[in-house]
């Protein structure tokens, strides 16, 4: 085991800044993340907090016209150096997006998907995984029976639950969550939290999420960005009660945002 | 981008505001009126206050709906979630206020028109006391002043000890005056309530401490 391995931040970010072209979207962010937490970022739209989550594993490298600075450490390794490999990366920080985006595939070779990229081929091997994955996200006993069904023919609930599994199937160290329940009804939301509650053993989630109440509920420390800045960063439980800056008392009371 | 997004709320939390100062007004005018009653042996003065709690305790119940209704529908946090836990356990306070003005009222009832075996001369100075305290601990609550809730809960002290000397002197006067045993006790369950008036106005003060700074302090230790 590295000595890394042994310290309880699985990300160090220091001093990161990020431009959209001209627009300076994230500005001098400080923000260690502890291994097998949930991490809840919140804040108004356009607050940098997406920006943010998408740095972690580098989707927003895509973009055209995007500068990053700084340092952004995962499991000791800055991701920001040109050589890091993308694909590796993102096995390790795996993302669930805002709505359920199954591959028009069956439900089966969703979940497989991953790993056959990761070269992994033996059927019984896939099948170990994509089972597994499947009972993680509590999802196994609803599809057993038509794995080889189409997965767009799920409901929203069971397609977010999906792609969860379909991201964990790569067995990664760290989820990345962007609103992952905003398209959700309030049960297969309350299903997806409780999700969020047993994969942190396993785990470290970062979760970007407009629902207060939300990440008040599921996670441990909770992060308020405001303009591109971390305004705050504190225990979820100090962050609901007595948060330290007024602009934080001020969005989470409704008083802008 | 600094709109305001909660004005129904905050219309709410005044209305909130607006039942709670006039449960503790109704609650101050019966302390004050049932201390002018045992004053003047004003019997008729004492059953009004008697009759007139009914009016705190529904004050408190519809202060108790209204914060469950809010907490419902507002999901409150940080101040917001600690001015709607201070509005109940004020309005408990205020209600227990309410109790012993009729506690007070009682007494005067059954002293009745027995004329006082001494003018009451301590027992007044302990009431204006106490009352100080209960209109600074309301003063304070209303405009939500931590200095003026500690400045009200240092006198409590005071109260406790004018409390202890008074009944001391009372003790005294029981072998000379064996048929005034019922106005003796009765002057000192009025003392005892007296000081519970100072207990729970040091309580109303902890109050409005917690609200403005989320931390606990026993001003009554």
């Amino acid at each position: 085991m590295s000595i890394q391995t042994l310290t309880r931040e699985i990300f160090d970010v220091k001093d990161l800044n990020l431009w959209y072209g001209d627009h300076h979207a994230l500005k001098g962010i400080y923000f260690p993340i502890q291994k097998k937490e949930v991490t809840a970022m919140i804040g108004p739209s356009g607050c940098g907090k997406s920006t943010f989550l998408k740095t972690l594993n580098l989707m927003n490298k895509m973009i055209a016209n995007v500068k990053i600075t700084g340092e952004v450490k995962f499991d000791g390794q800055n991701i920001l150096h040109p050589k890091t490999d993308l694909v590796e990366l993102r096995k390790h920080v795996g993302m669930v997006f805002q709505k359920g985006n199954p591959f028009p595939q069956s439900i089966y070779d969703n979940v497989a998907y991953g790993p056959r990229i990761h070269g992994i081929k033996k059927k019984t091997h896939l099948d170990e995984i994509v089972t597994k994955a499947l009972m993680d996200v509590a999802l196994w006993d609803e599809v057993k029976d038509r794995l080889t069904a189409p997965a767009l023919g799920l409901s929203g609930g069971q397609q977010q639950r999906l792609c969860i599994a379909r991201a964990l199937a790569t067995k990664p160290d760290v989820l990345l969550m962007d609103e992952p329940t905003s398209a959700l009804d309030p049960i297969s939301t309350l299903k997806i939290e409780e999700l969020i509650f047993e994969l942190k053993e396993k785990y470290t989630i970062v979760i970007v999420t407009h629902n207060m109440q939300q990440a008040a509920r599921v996670s441990d420390k909770t992060a308020f960005f405001l303009m591109g800045e971390l305004i705050e960063l504190s225990e979820t439980s100090t962050i609901f009660s007595m948060p330290k800056d007024s602009r934080t008392e001020d969005y989470i009371t409704g008083r802008f945002g | 981008m600094f709109m305001n997004t909660r004005s129904k709320f905050d219309q709410n939390l005044k209305e909130l505001k607006s039942l709670q100062l006039n449960m503790a007004a109704e609650a101050e005018t019966a302390i004050k009126n049932a201390m002018l009653a045992l004053l003047n042996q004003d019997i008729g003065l004492a059953s009004k206050v008697m009759n007139g709690d009914q009016v705190i305790d529904d004050l408190e119940y519809d202060i108790h709906e209204k914060v469950l209704q809010l907490i419902a529908q507002q999901s409150p946090v940080a101040k917001d979630l600690r001015r709607l836990h201070v509005a109940l356990t004020v309005s408990s306070e205020v209600e227990r206020l309410g109790d012993i003005a009729v506690n007070i009222a009682k007494s005067v009832v059954h002293i009745g028109n027995e004329k006082y075996l001494k003018e009451l001369s301590e027992i007044p100075k302990m009431m204006e006391m106490a009352t100080e305290m209960l209109t600074e601990a309301i003063t304070a609550f209303y405009s939500e002043d931590p200095a003026l809730a500690k400045k009200c809960a240092e006198k409590d002290d005071q109260v406790d000890e004018m409390f202890g000397d008074i009944l001391k002197e009372l003790l005294t006067y029981t072998p000379q005056n064996p048929d005034s045993t019922n106005q003796i006790i009765q002057l000192a369950f009025v003392c005892r309530s007296i000081e519970r008036i100072a207990d729970h106005s040091t309580n109303i003060a902890e109050n409005v401490i917690y609200l403005e700074t989320g931390k606990r302090y026993n001003l009554n230790a």
